[in-house]
């Protein structure tokens, strides 16, 4: 069945205007169809879906707590499986970067372990948004955020690296681990297709510009997180199973663009400009990554 | 019906089990331990049908639980002490979401120092989370008052959830000799384990914990309370029929030689037994001394409470917790139940056994004799009972 033409989720939510996320929960959705029930860790996505009595989701939706919901979704696959009604329930779980990669870390990875059949889709906005943009594991280098603020004393904003949550699920050896960027639709759309075929923990890690918290001119939204994987900077592939040898680059950049044409239109990087050696930091990270596929093939 | 000797924690799983509950996420910690290792083992024999799920903490635990209610299975867990500390953010929202799970807790000493051994500190500090609080004085109370607590968790006018408390060591893992009843029924008292309140269920979809402003919110809370108050009735009818099936009888609040009684002690938990034995010595003496035994603290049962205590002299209240900073749990919310009524007994509160120190029934003759001389002369209304109070460490530094 195909449910391209239906809405899951519906219009009058409360995100910022030029805000990525529905954009990926829209079309999760739509792939998934009807027979779905999903699991929200608290954030932006959350607040914005629900503000009683009014709720987007015309599909059944729960969110309990910001640290759990990857635990939430292992009762409800137990509770199914119990009452004999697993067979064809997509059981997805949405959760921001904070939700996944810090606080949530522990449940997700504990339900990964336990092999549950998930798919978890993080939208990554690289902060914690809800609370006012700041700072996540998976806040990038050199990101401005509320608490990785810029001055005298601290002339780069974040000091540390995004912790590689992709990868560190990918670690877990479950079936299926994917980046995904709503800029790259038919890749995306590919990518939710593929996963929810697939029995077992699923994750993937999408990207999820925030107007509001990098910065930037709301209708710019697509083509910021399109530079993203232009430049390099968030690069789209897949790993079944954990076989990291055998990681597959869904989208090589005829050309990679210099990351700077990323961090230009983004006030959260603006500082950084005053700072080109770090820049250049940055662009020398990103060739070395790509370096490694460049050199094999 | 079997007889089976169990410890406390094996007559809770065997609760699950006949009350054919169908998902348990649980975590080890001692005492609570053996819950799930017996949940494992029944499941692994073919002797029980659940889903149960090794968790990777009790917050998970709790977690999973509230997805699998909210999905309309029969949910139960285990936990003691820090686990349930742990599970704190989640009990609130358990109650909140209005899923009756079921949890099973050995009453443990809270960190730090370390201590593994019976205290209620741990339960009593969740008693404002929302669930029914129910506490057992022995493995045939811990299987049966577990059962009690999915009746009335389910019914309704309650939708509430509620733990069952049993203290750690002395009943989890003491054998007894435990009456086990026959699944049918256990499912004629509750019914069969789909619930049937609104769940998780793509062909009716609904919205579960959404966000809600100052507008409504209170409303929720106030519901929240007005079923608290419905459970009072709903575990009295719960207990009836309990005797009618099983022929088992409970209350609340119940009492043993405190008819003519002057001075009454109030217990709560497993050394309710020790101290029916004080009594009985005390009595041969020709001592005017009863008991009453708690089983229920949430709801509190303020009503039967007062009425029971109301033409005593003394009232000395024996709290296996402490609230530090002013007293006991129970002996708070007794005063608190006599609010606006004139004629009161003298209340005392006497906290012991904490961290699994003893109790003796020399404790509660001590307990007694303090009480008594209340009769005649001002004593200090909480009074601390087989400590001892020259250990007063100076504090330098952290301990
Ligand atoms: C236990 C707990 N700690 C802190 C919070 C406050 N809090 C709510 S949402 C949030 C940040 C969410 O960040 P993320 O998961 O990245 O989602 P986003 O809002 O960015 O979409 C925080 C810190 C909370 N709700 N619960
Ligand atoms: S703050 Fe950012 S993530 Fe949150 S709704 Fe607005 S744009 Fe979206
Ligand atoms: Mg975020």
């Amino acid at each position: 069945m195909n449910y391209e033409n239906q809405e899951f989720f519906a219009p009058g939510h409360r995100a910022c205007a030029g805000c990525a996320a529905p954009i990926i929960v829209k079309w999760v959705l739509k792939i998934a169809g009807p027979n779905t029930i999903i699991v929200n860790a608290t954030g932006c996505l959350e607040v914005f879906s629900t503000p009683y009595p009014h709720s987007s989701w015309r599909l059944p939706w729960i969110h309990v707590a910001f640290e759990n919901a990857s635990a939430v979704a292992s009762g409800i696959d137990a509770a199914l499986k119990a009452q004999g009604k697993r067979e064809g329930t997509n059981i997805i779980i949405f959760g921001g970067d904070g939700g996944t990669s810090d606080i949530g870390l522990q449940s997700l990875s504990g339900m990964a372990e336990r092999g549950h059949d998930i798919l978890y889709v993080m939208y990554d906005n690289e902060a914690y948004m809800n609370t006012g943009i700041q700072r996540s594991s998976s806040t990038p280098f050199g990101a401005w955020t509320t608490t990785s603020q810029v001055g005298p004393y601290n002339i780069i904003g974040k000091n540390e690296f995004k912790k590689p949550i992709a990868e560190i699920m990918a670690a877990h050896k479950i079936p299926y681990v994917a980046t995904v960027n709503p800029a790259f639709l038919p890749d995306m759309k590919m990518k939710i297709e593929k996963a929810l075929k697939i029995k077992g923990p699923k994750f993937i890690h999408a990207i999820s510009s925030c107007t509001t918290g990098w910065r930037h001119d709301p209708s710019k939204t697509v083509e910021i997180m399109r530079l993203a994987t232009e430049t390099g900077i968030f690069p789209l592939w897949e790993i079944e199973n954990g076989d990291f040898l055998k990681m597959k680059l869904t989208y090589v950049p005829k050309q990679r663009k210099p990351v700077e044409e990323y961090f230009k239109p983004q006030g959260r990087f603006r500082h950084l400009f005053q700072n080109p050696e770090k820049i250049k930091e940055i662009q020398k990270m990103v060739d070395e990554w790509w370096a490694k596929f460049e050199n094999k093939n | 019906m079997v007889m089976m000797m169990l410890k406390g924690n094996e007559a809770t799983a065997y609760a699950a089990k006949v009350a054919k509950v169908q998902v348990i996420p649980a975590y080890p910690i001692t005492p609570s331990t053996l819950f799930p290792e017996k949940v494992s083992e029944l499941i692994s024999n073919g002797e029980m049908k659940a889903e149960f799920i090794p968790v990777e903490s009790e917050h998970s635990a709790l977690s999973a639980a509230i997805g699998a209610a909210a999905t309309g299975a029969r949910t139960m867990t285990a936990t003691a002490s820090q686990g349930l500390a742990l599970m704190h953010e989640v009990l609130f929202i358990a109650s909140g979401m209005r899923l009756p799970i079921v949890m099973a807790i050995g009453n443990r000493a809270l960190s730090a120092p370390v201590n593994i051994w019976a205290e209620q500190q741990d339960t009593i500090a969740q008693r404002d989370s929302g669930w029914l609080q129910f506490y057992a004085e022995n493995n045939q109370e811990a299987l049966d008052l577990s059962l009690i607590a999915f009746r009335v968790a389910e019914d309704k006018r309650v939708l509430l959830p509620a733990m069952m408390g049993m203290d750690a060591f002395v009943l989890t893992h003491t054998m007894e000799p435990v009456d086990v009843p026959d699944e049918s029924l256990v499912e004629k008292y509750l019914g069969p384990p789909e619930q049937k309140y609104p769940t998780l269920n793509p062909s009716q979809p609904s919205t579960f914990g959404a966000f809600v402003f100052p507008e409504h919110y209170m409303e929720f809370r106030y519901s929240q309370f007005v079923a608290m108050e419905h459970s009072k009735k709903v575990i009295d009818e719960a207990f009836e029929e309990f005797k009618n099936i099983f022929g088992r009888e409970y209350r609340k609040v119940s009492g043993f030689m405190n008819e003519d009684a002057d001075i009454l002690l109030i217990s709560m938990g497993s050394m309710t037994g020790t101290a029916r034995e004080a009594i009985r010595k005390l009595r041969e003496k020709g001592e005017k001394v009863g008991l009453i035994k708690l089983s229920v603290f949430r709801p509190f049962p303020k009503e039967e409470l007062v009425e029971i205590t109301k033409n005593a002299r003394i009232v000395a209240v024996v709290d296996r917790n402490i609230s530090i900073g002013f007293a006991g749990a129970i002996f708070t919310e007794l005063v608190a139940s006599y609010n606006n009524i004139e004629k009161k007994p003298k209340i005392l509160n006497f906290i012991l056994g904490l961290g699994g120190r003893d109790i003796r029934v020399e404790d509660y003759i001590e307990i007694y004799n303090r009480a008594k001389e209340a009769e005649n002369r001002g004593v200090k209304e909480i009074q601390w009972i087989n400590v001892d109070e020259d250990a007063v460490y100076e504090v330098e530094g952290p301990l």
